[in-house]
């Protein structure tokens, strides 16, 4: 007994000590939630990184604390009020799926600050930051119809999302601007990561005909398998150039640092607002990776010319005439996509077959 | 669709699975509940993934990826058969050390490449058109697994041994009453299930995908699971299971690829309602074929 009671003591002394260690240091703290796990040499590897990147600018200053592999739904929002509770200043939601638990959990403690990635809802105290991942899609979509052979490509599509069909639409442009005779193949796999299922995948658009395939999800799967069968594909998220020059003819590297250390500054500073941001190549937010392998040269000059036209804004991926899926116009000639329809897309451009699951 | 590469990606798709679960069907025969398969899968996934990258041979890979998930289940087998702990929450504390232990060990091995399993092109057979190609032009580990099924199916049916096996699952006490040494039984048993899944799980990293990812089996474990209670225990059952789910799964991405306009979400549904009706034919007709000792603790004095 006298044991247990000594112990309690203990324990009490403990946690005080730690309690004002922890109150001496009192630099903010910032939280970041993941998908995948950090090392899925993808999305959330790249969000990690950044994240370091921005810690090793501030140093001590600040405090960074992550949780990986949080699934999508009811345990996001355990997460995120765990780490609200344990004190957060600042907490980045880094997939699509958080952007409800962010919302909800939000409305529970107005005074920490939260930033979701890739969605669209704000709060006074939620902030929405996206990258036009579509600008990147147009230069690895006119690679993919400039590369194939047989006139097919293959899109791997996550989830139905306004960010996966936009995707899907502005490759499908670009490789048709290419090539007017290529078609694009979709397949819809319902998880942003699943190796074995994005291998399976891959093999099954590679059977029905592809010869280069585009991926939207998380891992380097499918580039295992492009290679071992041949064939081309592109970086997702990160460089992924360990698959360097080839299946991997040049990649969409999403470039959060710059973002993080401005955001978590202003958290420090105290002039934090809520906002509404969608950077794209011109901001640096999108990067494109190297151009490898056997890319014939005229193409890599457009291809080189195009990133830089649309870095300056003298080129806007949704350019008309663009007609949707059933064939009514949707862009005149000349007429640019506004922000608003791009960012609640649901709809294919014509010449893509299939239809959008629900 | 061409049928001679449908079959042969179902083949492929449909091996780790049905590896994972002809082994837990095993244990579960010998009345043990094993939860951990996905974490033995996992641990086998990398552990393979590892040798086969150092030694450079995919053949050694594989031996080690079962030798690595039979010592671990037998760490289950140490404390559910000796120590009496609940078989349930063991098996699921398995599957985190699994998953937690393959993250570890396999941090140093992302990105890297693995050599190629060869494909036996069996002369004769090979050459038949069209089957030749669909069946016969596989990897070894396609037709061990194969004839694991078969072995497993035999030995359960017509050997002594296989028949111990069974009178430990059906009744321990009894067995006990017999003299067998039901511990020892039972703690073979686990370690056969651990090295199974330790095989489905290298197939995932060494030819199916073939990398090291965090996470990669992604629920294999669990549908292997549920295979066995679909099979209800039988071998035949598991294998008619394992190449269900797995050629759902790869028609499914098939039929998507080819831009039918089936519903996606009806087809991934398919096995988890065909799993459903079986249950429900089997407790309907009132017998399940569940081992009557299975889970349940057993000490020689009680």
């Amino acid at each position: 007994m006298i044991k247990r009671r000594t112990l309690l003591a203990a324990s009490a002394a403990l946690g005080l000590v730690m309690g004002g260690a922890a109150f001496a240091q009192d630099v903010p703290k910032i939280g970041f939630v993941y998908v995948g796990p950090v090392n899925d040499g993808g999305w959330s590897q790249h969000h990690h990184e950044s994240a370091m990147q921005m810690k090793e600018h501030f140093g001590d200053a600040i405090e960074v604390i992550e949780q990986e592999s949080v699934p999508e739904g009811a345990d996001a929002e355990r997460v995120l009020t765990q780490m609200a509770l344990s004190g957060a200043d600042l907490i980045f939601t880094t997939s699509f799926g958080y952007m409800d638990p962010t919302i909800n959990v939000a409305a529970k403690f107005p005074d920490v600050k939260f930033e979701h990635a890739t969605g669209y809802k704000t709060a006074d105290n939620v902030s929405a930051y996206s990258a036009r991942f579509y600008e990147g899609r147009a230069i690895t979509g006119y690679l993919a119809g400039a590369m194939t052979e047989s006139n097919k490509i293959g899109y791997i599509g996550s989830f139905p999302i306004p960010e996966v069909i936009r995707g899907i639409n502005s490759s499908y442009l670009h490789a048709k601007q290419a090539n007017p005779d290529v078609e694009i193949a979709v397949v819809w796999l319902n998880t942003w990561f699943d190796p074995a299922k994005e291998a399976d995948a891959t093999q099954a658009l590679l059977d029905q005909g592809a010869d280069v395939v585009l991926a939207h999800t998380d891992s380097t799967a499918p580039l295992a398998v492009l290679e071992k069968a041949g064939a081309y594909g592109f970086g997702q998220a990160a460089d992924m150039a360990e698959y360097k020059p080839t299946p991997r003819l040049s990649s969409i590297i999403d470039d959060w640092a710059p973002y993080y250390i401005e955001r978590v500054q202003a958290v420090v500073d105290g002039t934090w607002e809520s906002h509404n941001v969608w950077q794209g190549i011109g901001d640096g937010m999108v990067g494109i990776g190297e151009f490898t392998g056997p890319i014939p040269e005229d193409v890599l000059a457009h291809v080189t010319q195009m990133k830089e036209d649309i870095a300056s804004g003298a080129y806007h991926p949704f350019t008309g005439p663009i007609n949707k899926q059933d064939g009514s116009a949707w862009l005149a000639e000349g007429e640019v996509a506004d922000d608003g329809t791009l960012a609640g897309m649901d709809f294919y451009v014509e010449g893509v077959s299939g239809s959008i699951p629900n | 669709m061409d049928p001679v590469l449908l079959v042969a990606s179902i083949m492929v798709s449909a091996t780790p699975i049905l590896l994972a679960a002809i082994g837990e069907l095993v244990t579960e025969k010998s009345g043990v509940l094993n939860l951990g398969v996905e974490g033995m899968m996992i641990t086998g996934a990398v552990m393979g993934f590892a040798i086969a990258v150092s030694t450079g041979s995919p053949v050694l890979g594989f031996l080690g990826a079962a030798v690595a998930s039979a010592v671990l289940s037998l760490s289950f087998g140490l404390l559910t058969q000796y120590l009496l702990s609940n078989q349930v929450a063991t098996g699921l504390g398995l599957t985190l050390v699994g998953l937690g232990l393959s993250a570890l060990i396999g941090s140093s091995y992302e990105g890297q490449r693995a050599p190629t399993l060869p494909k036996l092109d069996i002369p004769l057979l090979g050459d038949i058109p069209v089957l030749g190609r669909m069946l016969f032009s596989h990897d070894f580990v396609v037709y061990m697994s194969l004839a694991l099924v078969v072995a497993v199916w035999a030995f359960l049916k017509y050997t002594r041994a296989g028949l111990i096996l069974r009178a430990v699952g059906e009744n321990h006490e009894s067995a006990h009453a017999l003299g067998y040494k039901v511990v020892r039984v039972r703690m073979a048993a686990i370690a056969f299930g651990g090295a199974c899944a330790g095989l489905g799980g290298a197939y995932v990293s060494l030819v199916r995908v073939p990398q090291w990812t965090e996470g990669m089996t992604a629920g294999a474990g669990w549908i292997a699971l549920a295979i066995v209670v679909f099979s209800s225990w039988r071998p035949i059952g598991v294998l008619v299971g394992a190449y269900l789910f797995g050629g759902v799964t790869v028609i499914q991405l098939n039929l998507q690829a080819a831009g039918t306009t089936v519903p996606v979400e009806l087809l991934s549904m398919s096995p988890y309602l065909i799993t459903i009706l079986v249950l429900v034919v089997i407790s309907a007709r009132g017998a399940h074929g569940a081992p009557g000792s299975l889970g349940r603790p057993f000490h020689a004095s009680s």
